[in-house]
């Protein structure tokens, strides 16, 4: 399968990262990683994807989505045929509320390609 | 992270501990969260309707349950528990996030809703916060809980923020007096 996962520079999205890296590995899936940053820059984002695959040992293409980030992952799903976009499922509020942003909500809304989002 | 507050403050809340009676004519203790009371609010949220779980709390399992009281009722928390005899019924916390403001979250068992037992609740932790010297106060409620919404405007909450899945409120406490008299 071709997988597009979405990362930004939260704890969650490095961890959902790992998270496609392992099912990407065991199920011999192709992974795209889309960047993006809501506050800060992209190219940190990028730079840190790039080492923790290093770390990991794994190949995957990263690409940084300009503009609206949810936005842009709907469109490069449909447009680059990929099977399935992975998410983190959303940040957790200090006394333990999931919280979705924006991005996150888009993407649910808008989207034809199926979701999975990381808890 | 909530960063936008409402500028003028509201006032004139009440500090636990006090009682009132609710619609339905239950007297109702309201109290400062301890140590002793965690066992019953363990045996509150294990018996919590799943429907009326708010954004992934309360936790299903007694573990996690435990697990997330140690979080919303330590060091870094204030919380008001409401009584109904023996039992807790109702529990507002307020837990401390790194910019200094508080999250607020307030969970009422089913048989006791809509009898003002929230709304009391609410305005008691509100009177706690305000004497703790907790001036910023947010939360987030799904945007459909419109029951919620209303009880949180009522006592003077007001939308903040971008519309999401969830919407954010805040409110500024009247800690005036209080930050002169320090300073």
């Amino acid at each position: 399968m071709q997988i597009i996962v979405g990362v930004d520079g939260s704890e969650g999205g490095m961890q959902t990262l790992e998270e496609a890296v392992a099912r990407a590995q065991a199920a011999d899936d192709d992974l795209t990683v889309a960047v993006y940053s809501p506050e800060g820059s992209a190219a940190d984002v990028e730079a840190a994807v790039r080492n923790r695959l290093d770390a990991l040992g794994f190949d995957a293409r990263i690409q940084v989505l300009d503009g609206d980030p949810g936005a842009r992952l709907v469109d490069v799903a449909q447009r680059e045929e990929y099977d399935r976009i992975v998410l983190s499922g959303g940040h957790v509020s200090p006394l333990g509320k999931v919280q979705v942003d924006s991005v996150i909500e888009f993407v649910l809304l808008n989207a034809h390609t199926t979701v999975t989002l990381v808890r | 992270m909530m960063d936008r507050f409402p500028g003028d403050p509201v006032d004139g809340f009440p500090a636990p501990p006090r009682t009132f009676t609710d619609s339905e004519g239950r007297e109702i203790e309201l109290r400062e969260v301890d140590p002793g009371a965690v066992e019953a609010l363990v045996e509150m949220y294990l018996a919590f309707d799943p429907q009326d779980r708010a954004q992934g709390i309360p936790p299903v399992s007694e573990d996690a349950i435990r697990e997330w009281l140690d979080v919303v009722t330590g060091p870094e928390a204030f919380g008001v528990v409401a009584s109904h005899g023996d039992s807790a019924v109702g529990h507002v916390m307020l837990v401390s996030d790194e910019r200094g403001a508080y999250e607020l979250a307030i969970f009422v068992l089913q048989d006791y809703q809509g009898a003002h037992i929230g709304t009391e609740l609410i305005r008691t932790a509100l009177g706690l916060a305000e004497r703790e010297g907790i001036e910023r106060v947010w939360l987030s409620v799904e945007r459909w809980n419109s029951p919620a919404i209303s009880l949180y405007r009522k006592v003077g909450f007001e939308r903040v923020g971008d519309e999401s899945f969830e919407l954010e409120m805040a409110l500024r406490l009247d800690t005036h007096n209080q930050t002169e008299r320090v300073g």
